[in-house]
């Protein structure tokens, strides 16, 4: 059975829950998707940016000091965090602006939590001509100021959300209210594996590069497959770009790590899987965190990109299927991963990517040193150095 | 037979068309909510949609948005607004509409949504980010009660979109006059005649046009087109001025008067 099936269906999971005035675009770009998942030329003109333009195949690189230190599992970091702007981001953004161009639509919208979406949407956009517009939560924007800067510089116009918990969620819901105005002159850059479909399922196609050269990688290295992927999962783009490939491999065990914010139980958290049940938001049916009459919570992290109330429609079929497993690391957790990986190994971590780190500093030591642990590091720290030091009571 | 069916039977009959007007339930507080329902009705309305606060409401504009923040404030859910529908039709029997977001149908429990809401006394729903492909789960359980399922067209769907869900709705057609978000400025009346002739071609439901309908002149043009004209930001924001001064009744009422009488035909 292919996953999604042609309703955009993982399971009980995704579907398409949009307004009328933006069916007709969505069945579009499905159309337009299809028919480029086929075309070589298409394919290739990827190929083609990803290698030039991105700097893939990212290395997949042993981590040797970290390993010791902590005397179990050998790990493996997939160094996403040296794609080009910094991020695994960029794969989607420059798959999606491909297709903004075969659909002839001039002007590119996009959502950001911590920013690394867009700020890849607002290269591409650059690199391709394209004018581009950005929604960030204002209380993302303050979190964030380098990256907003940084998509200024690269000719973006950046507009603040004011409203709900001014993150990534109403940043969304502005990106949808904006399409489903423009809907004809643009394209809505989606930046993770969420949404109507067919965008689960297109970004994680586009993300899915990550698994597929690691696989190689580890197969080249050690000569089999490791034993447990690990990545963190806000709406899950990274986490899926390197699931996607190791699915069928049934012995390699997956393991999603989401937001526990100040501990599940104080109930400022993103843990959907924790603190969640299905519902639907911004398009998609999937674990939600809601309360009882179905109104959406206030999330916490200290990491804006998993700052999310839903996540991607296929982590929750992965899951219910048992295929892949999830659990969450709290923001202090993922400040002493922050600060590990840079002391053992010289990498500063996106503060998303560092709750991977985390789940792999609980769960290496109880491997064995034979097995293998491939992270996904999603994204470098840069951006989250002036936060770790504000968090840190240091002045710059 | 469902009080929709039979206001647009009526209206049909005197040679009128429906003014739906559109307030959130809740704004300022469901007490609220029920005086101003009788008082549309007294000023001319001839059906009610209560809108059901969302927190993430993404087909609104800011004003709708605002009163959906104001609706949750004060506390209101679709039970109790079901209870306030029940409460009112002692006293009136005008057509209501609920327009809800699907998570919180889907909260509630969808199959027993549809039950329970025709118990209370409502005769229609709008989910406004369910398209009828995706109404599976409302269908059956809608069809058994009686319940209405209420969908939109807009200006970008095509033939195809037109033909499938003008025949999935029931009660009336809703046609999104404008490509955009509620609240938005009307500023195409031959695109509005063009869409609707397209879809009356395809259904004999009544076609009731809404978004951007802010003036008693924009209701006076689209009365001309359609079946129905709805009327929802402009209202909602004279709610959201006088919720608390105490003339609230008494503003929406001489607002919703004009909006009927420029609708009058000559």
């Amino acid at each position: 059975m292919a996953i999604p099936d042609q309703h955009g269906r993982f399971g009980l999971y995704g579907g398409r829950y949009v307004p009328e005035t933006l069916m007709p675009a969505l069945l579009e770009l499905e159309e337009v998707y299809q028919r480029t998942r086929r075309d070589r030329k298409f394919q290739a003109e990827f190929k083609h940016y990803l290698k030039e333009y991105v700097g893939r195949p990212t290395p997949l690189y042993l981590a040797q000091r970290l390993t010791k230190q902590l005397g179990g599992a050998k790990i493996y970091l997939k160094r996403e965090d040296l794609c080009h702007t910094g991020a695994h981001k960029i794969n989607n953004a420059i798959g999606q602006a491909l297709l903004a161009k075969r659909m002839k639509k001039p002007r590119l919208i996009a959502e950001t939590g911590a920013g690394q979406h867009g700020v890849a949407t607002a290269t591409v956009a650059a690199m391709f001509g394209l004018e581009c517009e950005i929604y960030m939560g204002t209380e993302d924007m303050q979190r964030q100021a380098l990256n907003v800067f940084r998509m200024r510089l690269l000719g973006s116009k950046v507009t603040g959300v004011d409203a709900g918990s001014r993150t990534l969620k109403d940043a969304i819901s502005e990106a949808m209210r904006d399409w489903t105005t423009n809907v004809r002159t643009t394209h809505y850059v989606l930046g993770s594996v969420l949404g109507a479909h067919p965008y689960p399922m297109m970004i994680r196609d586009f993300q899915s590069v990550i698994g597929r050269e690691a696989r190689k990688q580890i197969l080249a290295t050690e000569g089999r497959l490791p034993d447990c992927l690990i990545a963190c999962v806000g709406g899950g783009s990274n986490a899926m770009g390197l699931f996607h490939a190791f699915v069928p491999d049934k012995k390699v065990k997956m393991v999603g790590v989401e937001a526990g914010g100040l501990g599940v139980e104080s109930g400022k958290h993103a843990a959907r899987f924790a603190g969640g049940r299905p519902g639907v938001l911004q398009g998609t049916m999937t674990y939600l965190l809601q309360d009882d009459n179905g109104q959406v919570n206030l999330t916490h992290s200290v990491s804006a990109g998993l700052d999310y109330a839903a996540v991607g429609p296929e982590h929750s079929y992965l899951r219910e299927s048992n295929r892949a497993e999830y659990t969450s690391v709290t923001d202090d957790q993922a400040l002493a991963a922050f600060d590990l990986l840079a002391r053992e190994e010289g990498i500063m971590p996106a503060l998303e990517s560092a709750h991977a780190i985390a789940e792999v500093v609980k769960r290496a030591p109880k491997m064995k040193k034979n097995q293998i642990l491939v992270v996904n590091l999603s994204g470098r720290g840069d951006k989250d150095v002036q936060q770790v030091a504000r968090i840190k009571g240091v002045t710059l | 037979m469902n009080r929709l069916d039979q206001t647009f039977g009526r209206l049909k009959a005197q040679g009128e068309k429906a003014l739906i007007t559109y307030i959130m339930a809740g704004d300022p507080s469901l007490q609220d909510t029920e005086q101003l329902v009788l008082e549309l009705e007294r000023a001319g309305a001839d059906i009610i949609e209560l809108g059901v606060p969302f927190s993430d409401p993404i087909a609104d504009g800011p004003v709708i948005q605002q009163a959906a923040e104001r609706g949750l404030q004060s506390g209101t859910s679709l039970r109790k607004i079901l209870d306030s529908v029940r409460r009112l039709r002692e006293a009136t029997q005008i057509p209501i509409v609920l327009m809800a977001y699907y998570n919180n149908i889907h909260a509630f429990g969808a199959a027993e949504f549809c039950g329970k809401a025709v118990e209370a006394g409502v005769d229609g729903l709008i989910v406004p980010d369910m398209p009828p492909d995706e109404a599976g789960p409302l269908r059956g359980p809608a069809d058994a009660a009686g319940l209405h399922l209420i969908f939109l067209l807009a200006p970008t769907s095509t033939s195809s979109r037109r033909a499938y869900v003008a025949k999935e709705s029931g009660g009336f057609v809703y046609y999104v006059s404008l490509t955009g978000i509620t609240g938005a400025k009307l500023n195409d009346m031959a695109g509005v005649r063009d869409n609707v002739a397209k879809i009356k071609k395809h259904t004999k439901t009544p076609v009731a046009v809404g978004f951007g309908v802010a003036t008693p002149e924009d209701a006076a043009s689209v009365a001309q087109l359609a079946d129905g004209v709805i009327v929802g930001s402009a209202i909602v924001r004279r709610v959201g001025e006088h919720g608390q001064d105490g003339r609230l009744v008494q503003e929406v009422g001489s607002f919703v008067r004009s909006l009927k009488t420029a609708m009058q035909p000559t």
